[in-house]
């Protein structure tokens, strides 16, 4: 899943750095992701992984590293 | 609107000293340096500084409250006072673990500082969220400079709040926030401030250049101070400012129609039905602001001070949507009131002017674009559920 999670961001992030490069627990905010690049890398990660965030994941938190997207899938997955 | 010894001190300014003073500070394009030498006697300047700390510890209902009222006597007054209000309270929120901006918010309630933001910058296009100007450190001292498009009385602030990228290395959005201290900082002016409109916050275009000691750079994100912070008590604030404008104006097409109606009992005047007709739309208006800030004053006072609701995409949209509703509903009002008031309403020398309100109205839909919030809110509602 990780994989899947760098690739979504490395096409949609619009990040400074190859995500491929990223620790799981990097902050995505301080590799340049802004918010509204975050809402396509949302909408990448539902069409792929068949999930819809709820809004009160919709919050910078959750989309804070590749780590805590990976959790937040995972508790939408069951 | 429960009065307090805050909301009193504001109304007596107000009616004697910004209002009498407003028409000068409009024509002349200056800044309204008698309201706020009242304003800092009474200590208004320190209004949210908690009270721990000697401030008055205001939150966010007494704060719009205190610029609804100002903004009735003078829009510029109102406007300045808020946007100085929306630096404390990022200073107070998010530097209470330094013992320098402890320090500093204490200073503030003695010596009553006014702060100036600096956030636009040449080449970013309005958007507050990317610098392009970076702190550069150097051992515990840094240097920044920053070609900013507008500083809103940037020649009458004691200190300013700047936005930077944190170091010259990061990203465009990984900012910092730096408070600047008059005695460490130059401002060369640019251009100059001659607007259709809210001429008294004198905000033209600065050169910026400063040095300072690394403790004035803010340990918590920008990212962080926006969402919590400066964008609530920015969208609120104004707001509130601009509710304080169109209840003059309201109150100026009041006065005429009561006017008509002595000139002749017994019949109603014909625009007494747009009166009626404004007078409900305004209720609307201000039904959304004090909404909107009761909600932020509880999220607020939460043991998180809100970050977990304050940093939702949910509450942005809904700080966008105040935004855009009451700066588009200000100007309706404003232009509905100059029909009532008809000629009399058109002149700048009579008793129900409305030019002003009408030319200070229209800059709420040109602070932060309103097709920027709207193009923001569009891309949030991809993702966003429910309401």
């Amino acid at each position: 899943m990780l994989d899947e999670i760098r690739a979504i961001l490395k096409e949609h992030g619009r990040i400074t750095v190859d995500p491929a490069t990223l620790a799981d627990d990097a902050d995505l905010y301080l590799a340049g992701l802004t918010s509204h690049a975050s809402v396509n890398v949302m909408l990448a990660l539902e069409d792929k992984f068949e999930v819809e965030f709820p809004d009160r994941m919709l919050k910078r938190g959750i989309f804070g590293s590749i780590a805590s997207i990976r959790a937040a899938i995972e508790e939408l997955k069951g | 609107m429960a009065e307090t010894s805050s909301t009193k001190a504001a109304a007596r300014i107000g009616a004697e000293v910004a209002g009498p003073n407003s028409t000068s500070v409009d024509r002349e394009a200056r800044f309204p340096r008698e309201a706020f030498d009242a304003l800092k006697q009474e200590r208004l300047l320190s209004a949210c500084v908690p009270r721990d700390l000697g401030g008055a510890g205001l939150g966010m209902i007494e704060l719009a409250q205190l610029c609804e009222i100002l903004a009735q006597h003078c829009s510029s007054t109102a406007m300045v006072f808020a946007m100085h209000q929306i630096q404390v309270a990022c200073l107070a929120r998010h530097g209470h673990a330094s013992a320098f901006f402890k320090r500093y918010l204490t200073d503030l309630v003695e010596k009553q500082y006014l702060i100036a933001s600096v956030t636009s910058e040449v080449g970013v296009g309005g958007e507050m969220r990317t610098s392009v100007c970076a702190v550069e450190r150097q051992g515990d001292r840094f240097k920044l400079d920053k070609d900013a498009t507008t500083i809103s009385y940037g020649a009458h602030a004691d200190d300013l709040l700047v936005t930077a990228r944190r170091a010259p290395e990061a990203a465009p959005s990984d900012q910092s926030l730096v408070l600047l201290s008059k005695a460490e900082y130059t401002l060369e002016q640019n251009g100059a401030w001659d607007t259709l409109g809210m001429r008294g916050t004198c905000s033209p275009p600065f050169k910026l250049r400063s040095t300072g000691s690394s403790e004035r750079i803010m340990e918590t994100p920008f990212a962080e101070i926006a969402s919590n912070t400066m964008v609530p008590f920015s969208h609120i604030l104004w707001a509130s400012c601009w509710l304080g404008i169109a209840t003059a104006a309201v109150s100026k097409a009041r006065a005429f129609v009561r006017m008509q109606a002595r000139a002749k009992p017994g019949t109603t005047p014909p625009v007494a039905l747009r009166l009626a007709e404004v007078s409900g739309t305004l209720q609307m208006m201000r039904a959304n602001v004090h909404d909107v800030a009761e909600e932020c004053e509880k999220l607020m006072a939460q043991p998180d001070a809100g970050a977990d609701v304050l940093s939702s995409m949910s509450f942005a949209l809904k700080m966008n949507n105040l935004k855009v509703a009451t700066s588009q509903v200000l100007v309706e009002i404003v232009q509905r009131c100059l029909l009532i008031c008809g000629i009399m309403g058109y002149k700048n020398d009579s008793k129900v002017s409305i030019g002003q309100h009408l030319r200070d109205g229209l800059s709420a839909a040109l602070m932060v674009g309103n097709d920027r919030i709207y193009a923001t809110n569009a891309s949030m509602l991809l993702v966003l559920k429910e309401d």
